[in-house]
């Protein structure tokens, strides 16, 4: 196992980027520590493959340094920087059988036979492949040759960091569940490296012990699940995780408040002043499960128009007008809602993004 | 961690140097194949365009890599000389006529193939493919009997005809394969909507495949046009293919190489047009594995 | 397959059907009747049952065209498939002028007339006014097509693997593009060598299509004809005479109508056993092995 560290570290598939919209990954440092889950979340076409492919040494990148426990591997192979990684697609080699697949990559590194046979079957025990072994990987499904896939990086007892580019796209959603299940079993199993990519955010959640979420080519905040959830460092972050996103509403600096369309919105002292302080524009960023709905005129609420509720079974998605700006709450399954009501904005709940970062 | 036996010994790093240069050794190593290769299909082709511009006194009194005295006096004998260009007039003539035949009789079987199921169609099937099996050496003697009874004899539809025994099935074969590409739900769509075979074959399906039809057009023009065998048995005179004039520069005086070469450089040419067309549609057209 | 029945499906195919019946049965069905009967002249037939066919299986002749011919296919298969896998290795993979280019090149042979490709190498083999010819004569090599069996069967070797290399090259290349990328970076991950990505990778994926070339290349050389024809017109002797030659000589050379109309039934049915004992055999193969 290894710590990943990357330093200044961008990638541009034009020749000479001259702005940051031409970087596929902009320049930036980060540490992946040793023996963590991580998953890398975002949607598609924000650069998550082409940071994992530069971890993994399949992409050169175009600046920065690669640092596996501080040794510089920018310029190694995978094969040279010990990396195993499954694709999206179950790749697996259809003439073989499953104990070859499994062992394919010892082999072509030299391991003795002995060495071999005892970690195929320790690793197909682990992944429920034992029956199938000796059949033709072709003949399998779609989730069992996946798990081959994981087989092989598994198998590799000096491997520096097991990298998933969406390996569950193909699986059967059931079989998703368990795969992930098995996945999360290995890694406290063997305390492994693992960088998870994936657009889904259940899935990064449920995976990982930390997510870095990406958007337009940079990582935009690198938490644990209640990390991105309670505090989000960019407005991406808020609107992309959580069902449905955090509720963002442009907004004016005032005295002790923020003004939405002309409504004041209380806040905690100081926090509309050291917000302006920078300049730019402002945003009042709240999640839905914080915002509290209540009867018209109590003290310390903003009056709303509900125009929509969903009901979900458990809670209700309430939609809810202020001034010229939509709204979601989430309020509980039993709760009266009426058309004409308020809502509270628990000071230490509401965020300011300035610029969309995270200002207070 | 108990798989952690061989932590250290996959270390071993060659330095980055080594690595590039031997990557770019391999790109070069592919680059000469490929090279190699294509001069080895060039070289032949030169030396008969080559030879097609040089005088048979040249050609004959000894080697030379270019014509020292280049002319085109071979080419203007070929399109001066009724006897050989309407050799190539009769030649396109067969290959557009076998062409279109092909093709409007093998779309709509095709479209049977990949869309029903029907009494013996797998041996259908299987029986049209044979056909590309034969030998058309052994198709001479009948067929030169059956178009001579037909009076069929000495015309491009004789061997446009003759040719469709192996360019049908090939049709039907590849068209077949492209068809089964498109969602069978668009056809139902399309009965709902009220659209009556012919209609909703002719306005919605062929244009649908249109990729498919130029590969298949692709294939019945090159083994059409190719062909000669049958293409000579089965004309004399009004018909003759170029293929065949081209054996007449046998004469008392000797070999006329320098015409023969022309006229073997101008069969080139369409081949060489239509690929140059087609050239984004080959590797499609083989990847269905349907040639 | 959940193709729905539909009997009225055959009107589609009926076209087809009529048109390569005319083309394939009806000359079929005359070369049966050729073969057991002897013709003297229109009305004139005497029914001789089995004899021509005795005749044809007990002919020295045949038998020698036999075993050149099936020399001849293996030799050009041994060559051709392994050539045309390399070749296709060595293509570039972007979707650049340069492969465009590589494609209309390699494509170039296919789509020459069959006679021209054999005036070609007739003008390039010969040792006086060709060029391959005189660069092996400058070699110090005494070669001669025109004279020697064994340089008369080697050119037309050597023709064959220039005429359809390309076609082999083009399908394998066809399949190699199918690959996914993430195929060769797992290989890449797991250490593999180039060789183990072809043995693992590339061979089992382009398996298909290999088929496809083995069996088209094999039916192809079985027939091949013209070529040799205009090369070496069979000889010197009959070193390249092969069973299409043959054939053509007994039926219109000798006007042998009996025994080369039995000939031309044993041929058909000799290439139809060989591709379906090479079909069985191959795809059999790849997946025998399976427990």
């Amino acid at each position: 196992m290894a710590a990943i560290e990357l330093r200044n570290l961008g990638h541009s598939y034009r020749p000479n980027p001259a702005g940051p919209q031409d970087y596929a990954l902009r320049p930036f440092s980060m540490t992946w520590e040793d023996g963590a889950a991580y998953a890398l979340l975002g949607p598609s076409g924000c650069g998550k493959t082409t940071l994992l492919n530069i971890i993994s040494g399949l992409l050169t990148p175009g600046e920065g340094q690669v640092l596996f426990d501080g040794r510089d591997v920018t310029h190694l192979s995978p094969e040279q920087r010990n990396i195993a990684q499954v694709f999206q697609f179950p790749v697996i080699y259809d003439t073989m059988s499953v104990y070859d697949n499994l062992a394919f990559p010892l082999r072509n590194r030299g391991v003795a036979a002995a060495d071999v046979d005892r970690r195929v079957r320790r690793v197909a025990d682990l992944l429920e492949l034992t029956p199938d072994l000796a059949r033709r990987a072709q003949k399998l499904t779609p989730d069992a040759k996946q798990k081959i896939s994981m087989g092989r990086g598994l198998v590799r007892s000096d491997v520096a960091a097991i990298l998933f580019d969406e390996p569950l796209t193909v699986i059967d959603p059931h079989m998703k569940w368990r795969l992930r299940r098995k996945l999360r079993e290995v890694h406290s199993e063997f305390r492994l490296s693992l960088i998870y990519v994936t657009h889904d955010q259940v899935e990064a959640l449920t995976f990982a012990d930390r997510v870095a979420v990406m958007h337009e080519g940079q990582v935009v905040q690198l938490g644990t699940p209640q990390e991105l959830f309670e505090a989000p460092q960019h407005t991406f972050v808020g609107y992309f995780i959580g069902s449905p996103g955090m509720n963002l509403l442009p907004c004016e600096p005032g005295e002790g408040c923020v003004h939405v369309d002309g409504i004041a919105i209380p806040l905690r002292t100081g926090a509309a002043d050291t917000a302006a302080a920078g300049g730019g524009a402002l945003e009042l960023g709240i999640r839905p499960e914080f915002l509290e709905l209540a009867a018209a005129g109590r003290p310390g609420t903003v009056p709303v128009t509900v125009t929509g509720v969903e009901n979900l079974g458990t809670h209700k998605i309430v939609t809810a007008r202020l001034g010229t700006r939509s709204l979601k709450v989430k309020v509980a399954e039993d709760q009266p809602v009426p058309t004409e009501a308020a809502l509270r904005f628990p000071p230490d709940r509401a965020r300011l993004y300035r610029d969309g970062r995270l200002a207070v | 961690m108990t798989l952690r036996s061989h932590a250290d010994d996959a270390v071993a790093l060659p330095p980055r140097a080594r690595a590039r240069a031997a990557s770019r050794l391999r790109v070069s190593r592919r680059t000469v194949v490929l090279v190699l290769y294509i001069l080895f299909l060039l070289l032949p082709i030169y030396w008969m365009v080559n030879m097609s511009l040089k005088t048979n006194v040249e050609i004959l009194s000894g080697l030379t890599l270019f014509p020292r005295d280049p002319t085109l006096q071979n080419y203007i004998t070929i399109f001066t000389d009724p006897s050989w260009y309407s050799g190539y007039i009769n030649s396109i003539k067969y290959v557009v006529l076998n062409t279109v035949i092909s093709l409007t009789v093998a779309l709509p079987a095709a479209y049977a193939f990949s869309r029903y199921r029907f009494l013996g169609d797998k041996h259908m099937f299987f029986w049209l493919l044979t056909n590309k099996m034969a030998p058309p050496a052994v198709f001479l003697l009948p067929f030169f009997q059956l178009y001579s009874t037909f009076g069929l004899f000495d015309t491009p539809l004789a061997v446009a005809l003759a040719h469709c025994l192996f360019n049908v099935p090939l049709a039907v074969w590849i068209l077949e394969g492209f068809m089964s590409g498109v969602p069978r739900e668009i056809d139902e769509t399309a009965y709902m909507d009220g659209y009556s075979f012919p209609r909703f074959f002719a306005t919605i399906f062929v244009p649908l495949i249109r990729a498919g039809i130029g590969v298949t057009a692709f294939f019945c023009f090159m083994f059409s046009w190719v062909e000669l065998l049958l293409a000579r048995t089965l004309t004399a005179v009004e018909a003759k293919p170029i293929a065949a004039t081209m054996t007449r520069t046998v004469s008392a005086a000797g070999m006329d190489w320098g015409l023969l070469a022309a006229a073997g450089v101008l069969t080139i040419i369409p081949g060489a047009l239509v690929i140059w067309f087609v050239r984004n549609y080959i590797a499609k057209g083989f990847a269905l594995g349907r040639v | 397959m959940d193709k729905p029945w539909n009997n009225r499906a055959w009107f589609l195919v009926i076209p087809v059907f009529v048109l390569v019946a005319f083309s394939a049965i009806i000359p079929l069905m005359t070369v049966v009747n050729y073969s057991v009967q002897d013709i003297f002249g229109p009305g004139q037939a005497f029914w001789v049952g089995t004899e021509w066919f005795e005749k044809v299986l007990h002919d020295e002749r045949l038998h020698d065209a036999l075993v050149r011919q099936i020399l001849f296919s293996l030799a050009v298969l041994a060559i051709e498939i392994p050539l045309g896998i390399l070749v296709a290795l060595s293509m570039p993979a972007d979707k650049g002028w340069r492969t465009s280019l590589v494609l209309v090149l390699l494509a170039l042979p296919l789509l020459i007339p069959w006679n021209v490709v054999g005036t070609i190498w007739q003008i390039f083999g010969r040792a006086d006014i060709g060029l391959g010819g005189a660069a092996i004569r400058a070699l110090g090599i005494d070669y001669n097509y025109t004279g020697n069996p064994r340089d008369a069967w080697l050119t037309v070797l050597v023709m064959d693997v220039w005429h359809w290399t390309s076609l082999v090259a083009l399908l394998c290349y066809a399949g190699l593009r199918a690959i996914p990328p993430a195929y060769y970076q797992a290989a890449k991950i797991d250490g593999a060598s180039r060789w183990a990505v072809f043995r693992h990778i590339e061979l089992p994926k382009m398996r298909g299509v290999l088929i496809i070339a083995v069996l088209l290349r094999f039916m192809d050389s079985f027939m091949i004809y013209t070529e040799p024809f205009v090369l070496t017109g069979g000889g010197p002797g009959n070193a390249t005479t092969f069973l299409s030659q043959y054939l053509t000589r007994m039926a219109v050379g000798q006007f042998d109508l009996g025994v080369a109309a039995a000939f031309s039934l044993i041929y058909f049915l000799i290439v139809l056993l060989f591709s379906y004992v090479f079909y069985t055999f191959i795809t059999t193969v790849g997946t025998g092995d399976r427990s």
